[in-house]
């Protein structure tokens, strides 16, 4: 029977060169030929040498994740043997380079070893660096892909240099020839229904490239950054777009240079942003918090990676969450956004900007590692569903500005009120340019007028604004609908999760559900201020919560607890991986078995 | 097509205002006799005399004495955290270059906390004014010992006697490749006026040192007025080697322009970056069609 959903990991040592290349493109020729692909990798933090790990989801259906045993097994070397065997299915299919390791004993479950001379097959073409063509060749081959869109997609990202092209398309046929007439005449695979199918419109992208997009789509003009995995690609996507639209991107000398370009870029008015992951976000505290202080927009992007420290720069986290929510000096509230998936990081940056623009206060964007590099299928984004809230600007029209306007009274009164205290907490903000609107962004505590003023009631009353503020974008998180629920929302277990753990959760409950037992899924994308009534309403009756994350202590999970004052279920994972399906879907199945011995 | 953003239009007209326009209505908090009050009024006096409309002047700052300048200021004022005064400064520059963007420090400030920035808005030649008011002193925080503090200065920290060499302010906007460099002495307020205004009128990264004695923690004036005098008259400021040279005589103190140099801005190299990248009318839609399958 034809199997519609195939699990493909590809290892080998980066040293060779390729690996990643190689799963890239075969996801592209599986993305072209109309497929969903769904994409995870590790790479080593070194630029040369170390192990590297690709792997492919393709489905005719929505893949949602990595998928957590294979299918089949690429295995450029021996280590990838010895590493990864063991995840292939029973009757799947390990691929190795047999002029470069040894396949393993047979063990019994059926899987199927070939072995492909790739240096041989290489070297016969006179084109030794084309073995990952080679391979790709013969994968088209393996999964019944149709050869004309793997030369569509050679041609697309290797066709640059003519000769080269020619030498690349010779491999490409040499690996499928290969596996024709000594492997599979036909492909033990069969993606592509012979029905056809009906294709989706979809771009190919990773999540930085995602929200990047945002971004520009967000009215982004003005990025001050500096390099930093697995965020820089941020940058070098705004380096290239900025200077065509008339925004502004400036590599910084460090971190807290960055975020200090931005605050100045902001003051005048421009939406700006940086992008960074756990140690730059360290570097920024301060002046996060100064951003606060000053009542200043920007959106400050957090690309979580394992730490702490170095940790592991090329490995995913959730760790963050707490520095994001409280790192800073004094109670310095920020709103923090985390989006769930490639596509909803073009949707939450733009959820993003408008927070910042709205409520004049920094806003953390929490990606993570995997999201950042994972090559995924989207729906083409709908500029229709983008509106932009502006920043609420001081009208000098509507002002009593008698004193001390541009031409000068000389007495130096300050009419205009940029600390204003309102009900909402929103002061209107003049912009340098706007005559009679002068005021310096103070970082000292401060009179309406931003004059530095230390009395207990001006720092209560501050306090009270800068809190009051975000108060309000709890009603946009409504308005915009800034979460996901799903499952059977009258299960008695309920799944309260965040960022991009969404993929595994929603497969294990499909697979729970089916096996009669239900749960109840809520992903908020605003986790401060924390929605407390929706998350309060959805747990509320539930016997058991389950909190899935990627860190160690379970950050979001604590402040469930603290919130709510009730015992959840953490589901921690911190080996630097994403979460797996199974380990969900486990958890679900001990928690319900435990239900069944208590009743 | 993007969604279109807010912008503001800004027209630049000479403004004809008196030095007293320029001061806010926040009374400096600085000690009676502090050097800060000598650059405070030079620089009312040398804005009103180029002119700026106070709404297209901005005074950035960091932390220490000279952090509360913007706050006496009737201009658009950012004071920010410590050390960071430069970075901000480009961000404003960058983001709205029409603007008039002076950034003032000290020599905590710029020098020690926040080193890090200063050739790189150098190298950059962001269009800036930097003026440091150095008391080679931190006085804010109650007298300890600053980067520019010399060898055996006994203060708090430094009980025993200051042991950390103080580096030289000028010669670090040399090799920075700072397009304008000068000193002044607070004390001489009306050179020290002259050589704002032609700081400010520079057009790239202009640094200035201004010494500017702190009384209350290291009262130095009669030391500065014993070793400073005026750059030599027939100094050729176009003159890199020679104004290297002054910078590096740590007997006399020269005061005056010791350099400049016409090159490119960074907001007009940025521009040259804009043009190169501009191909026809920008469309979204084509940026996702390279992604399309």
């Amino acid at each position: 029977m034809a199997q519609v959903d195939l699990t493909v990991r590809v290892g080998g040592d980066s040293a060779a060169g390729g690996i990643v290349t190689t799963g890239e493109i075969v996801a592209r020729i599986a993305a072209y030929s109309g497929l969903e692909v769904y994409t995870t990798r590790t790479i080593p933090a070194e630029i040369k040498g170390g192990h590297v790990m690709f792997q492919l989801r393709t489905s005719e259906k929505p893949v949602y994740s990595q998928g957590d045993d294979v299918d089949m097994l690429i295995a450029f070397d021996q280590e990838s043997i010895d590493n990864y065997y063991h995840l292939i299915k029973a009757n799947g299919f390990l691929i190795y380079n047999s002029n470069d390791g040894q396949a393993p004993a047979a063990n019994g479950n059926g899987v199927k070893q070939y072995g492909l001379p790739l240096n041989e097959l290489a070297k016969k073409i006179n084109f030794t660096k084309g073995r990952n063509i080679v391979t790709i060749g013969a994968m088209v081959k393996l999964f019944d892909l149709p050869y004309d869109k793997a030369e569509e997609v050679v041609r697309r990202q290797l066709g640059r240099k003519k000769d080269l092209l020619d030498q690349n398309l010779l491999a490409l046929k040499t690996g499928y020839a290969y596996v024709e007439q000594n492997i599979a005449q036909e492909s033990p695979y069969h993606l592509i229904p012979e029905t056809g199918i009906v294709e989706e419109e979809r771009l190919v992208m990773n999540g930085n490239q995602a929200l990047a997009m945002g971004a520009l789509a967000g009215g982004c003009r003005f990025y001050a950054g500096y390099p930093i995995t697995p965020a820089s690609d941020i940058m070098e996507f705004l380096a290239a777009e900025f200077p065509q639209i008339g925004g502004t991107m400036i590599q910084a000398e460090d971190e807290i240079a960055a975020i200090n370009m931005c605050l100045g870029g902001s003051f005048t008015g421009a939406r700006s942003m940086t992008a960074t992951s756990g140690p730059g976000l360290a570097l920024m505290v301060e002046a996060l918090g100064h951003a606060t202080m000053t009542e200043i927009p920007l959106v400050l992007v957090d690309v979580q990676r394992a730490g702490p420290s170095t940790g592991m720069p090329t490995k995913v986290s959730q760790g963050d969450l707490r520095l994001a929510i409280f790192g800073g000096a004094d109670d310095s509230p920020r709103i923090v956004v985390a989006p769930v998936s490639v596509e909803d990081c073009f949707y939450q940056t733009v959820h993003a900007f408008n927070l910042a623009e709205k409520y004049q206060t920094p806003v953390i964007f929490l990606s993570d590692q995997d999201m950042s590099v994972r090559v995924v299928t989207v729906p083409p984004f709908d500029l229709n569903k983008v509106k932009l809230e502006p920043r609420l600007l001081w009208d000098p029209q509507s002002a009593n500005h008698g004193g001390n306007g541009a031409s000068g009274g000389g007495s130096g009164d300050r009419e205009y009120l940029r600390y204003k205290i309102t009900e909402s907490g929103v002061s209107p903000m003049s912009l340098p340019g706007m005559p009679g609107g002068q005021y310096t962004a103070e970082g000292l505590e401060k009179a309406e007028s931003g004059a530095p003023i230390y009395t207990p009631e001006a720092h209560i009353r501050n306090f009270e604004k800068r809190a009051r503020k975000l108060a309000n974008a709890l009603q946009d998180y409504e308005a915009w609908q800034m979460y996901e629920t799903f499952g059977a929302l009258d299960a008695p277990v309920a799944i309260v999760g965040w960022g991009s753990t969404i993929g595994p959760v929603k497969e294990a409950v499909l697979r729970a559900a089916s096996e009669g037992m239900p749960v109840a899924v809520l992903y908020p994308k605003l986790l401060y201020p924390l929605p407390a009534d929706h998350i309060g309403k959805f747990i509320a009756g539930r016997e058991h919560v389950i909190v899935p994350e990627l860190n160690f202590t379970g950050q979001f999970g604590r402040m469930i607890q603290a919130q709510f004052g009730r015992e959840i279920i953490p589901l921690t994972c911190y080996g630097g991986t994403p979460l797996a399906t199974r380990d969900v879907y486990a958890k679900i199945k001990q928690v319900y078995e435990g239900m069944k011995v208590n009743a | 097509m993007l969604p279109e953003i807010q912008t503001i239009p800004l027209h630049f007209d000479k403004a004809n205002l008196k030095p007293n326009d320029y001061k806010s209505d926040v009374k400096p908090v600085w000690c009676p006799g502090c050097g800060d009050f000598g650059v405070l009024s030079s620089f009312y006096k040398a804005v009103s005399e180029l002119g700026i409309p106070p709404e297209q002047l901005v005074i950035a700052s960091g932390i220490g004495c000279s952090g509360r300048f913007p706050a006496f200021c009737n201009s658009y004022g950012f004071h920010g955290v410590h050390g960071r005064v430069l970075p901000l400064a480009t961000g404003i520059k960058m983001a709205r270059p029409e603007l008039v963007v002076c950034a003032m420090g000290g020599d905590g400030d710029g020098f020690s906390i926040g080193m890090g920035h200063f050739p790189h808005a150098a190298r950059r030649n962001v269009d800036i004014t930097y003026i440091v008011m150095d008391n080679e002193i931190y006085g804010l925080t109650k007298g300890q010992a600053s980067p520019t503090s010399p060898l055996g200065l006994e203060k708090k920290s430094t009980p025993y006697g200051n042991v950390d060499r103080p580096l030289n302010p000028l010669l670090l906007a040399f090799t920075g490749g700072a397009t304008w460099i000068g000193r002044a002495f607070s004390s001489r307020p009306k050179e020290m006026t002259e050589l704002i205004k032609q700081a400010i009128a520079h057009k790239g990264f202009s640094f200035l040192q201004v010494y500017s004695p702190c009384v209350t923690f290291y009262d130095t004036y009669d030391h500065f007025k014993q070793v400073t005098k005026p750059l030599p008259e027939g100094h050729d400021a176009s003159d890199k080697a020679a104004g290297m040279l002054y910078a590096m005589n740590e007997e006399t103190l020269f005061l005056g322009k010791y350099y400049q140099e016409e090159r490119p801005t960074y907001d007009d190299a940025y521009s040259g970056v804009r043009q190169k990248a501009t191909k026809g009318t920008y469309s979204f839609e084509k940026l996702m069609d390279k992604y399309r399958r």
